[in-house]
């Protein structure tokens, strides 16, 4: 039963980020568990610094190759914090239907990407940045945080959620000057 | 004795710095916790230098958004600007922009 209820919520968080902006109800009762959260958290992560990577090899923007080596920067020291803590509490990350239809998703938008170049790719790399950002503080704020029941997993999304809140401002504004 | 003089000079020093009024010699600092500036809005002498001290994980930047300075301020270090020019300045992080202080810069 609860294994069916897992599963269940765990497509409905996938749905929710495959739509941006879509919300998530929170229900105590099919709330995703902290091995749960932490691993989505981490393959969010790991998606945002591979999608950045892929930018340093094509961009030849300044303003898009800072923007990106930004990322990898920031990404990379939350999800080492991340690591860090799931060692420190003994909590093995779980993977799950949201982790895997987040990768799934990331895979098939980096092929589209890859197929880009000049112009063109800045523009759908940053487009994307904005959706996949907005989409990751979404879960954070309506299902990670909330679902979270370890006091230090809750304050580094809480942390997480503020530098991605800046990350989605940052892409937002480089947005706005490309054509 | 002379030990006690020093340390209440010190002491003096700590507690004007704290205050986000600057002194001559002395940086005016600002810390950054979780994300944000503080005190956010400091106000320092033309000449005196302004020291940013970044407790995050991640690096950060102090970018005057007129564009006359821009400090980079890597996690868990400081990082340090001297103000030379008389007015207020508006600054912010590049990388997580709602991050926002300011600096008014005064005559000696």
């Amino acid at each position: 039963m609860l294994r069916i209820h897992l599963h269940s919520h765990a497509l409905g968080l996938a749905a929710a980020f495959m739509l941006a902006g879509a919300t998530m109800p929170v229900n105590a009762a099919d709330a995703p568990t902290d091995p749960q959260i932490a691993h989505i958290a981490y393959t969010a992560g790991a998606i945002d610094i591979e999608a950045a990577k892929q930018a340093l090899k094509i961009s030849k923007d300044a303003h898009v190759r800072a923007f990106a080596n930004d990322m990898v920067r920031d990404h990379q020291a939350v999800n080492d914090k991340a690591l860090a803590l799931v060692k420190k509490l003994h909590v093995t990350p779980e993977d799950n239907d949201t982790s895997k239809a987040l990768t799934k998703q990331a895979d098939a938008e980096r092929a589209k990407l890859a197929k880009l170049s000049g112009a063109a790719f800045d523009k759908a790399y940053v487009d994307n940045e904005v959706a996949f950002h907005k989409t990751v503080d979404d879960a954070l704020s309506t299902t990670l945080i909330p679902s979270s029941s370890n006091a230090e997993l809750k304050k580094l999304l809480q942390t997480g959620l503020k530098i991605f809140e800046g990350h989605l401002k940052h892409a937002e504004h480089l947005a706005s000057t490309l054509k | 004795m002379r030990t006690q003089w020093r340390s209440t000079a010190f002491g003096l020093l700590a507690l004007l710095a704290g205050c986000g009024v600057g002194m001559a010699g002395a940086a005016v600092r600002v810390t950054i916790a979780d994300l944000a500036f503080s005190p956010a809005d400091i106000t320092v002498k033309a000449g005196e230098t302004v020291e940013w001290v970044n407790n995050d994980f991640v690096d950060h930047t102090a970018t005057a958004k007129n564009g006359d300075w821009d400090v980079m301020i890597p996690a868990g270090k400081s990082a340090h600007q001297k103000m030379t020019k008389v007015g207020t300045f508006t600054y912010f992080c590049r990388v997580h922009p709602d991050m926002i202080g300011t600096i008014h810069v005064v005559n000696d």
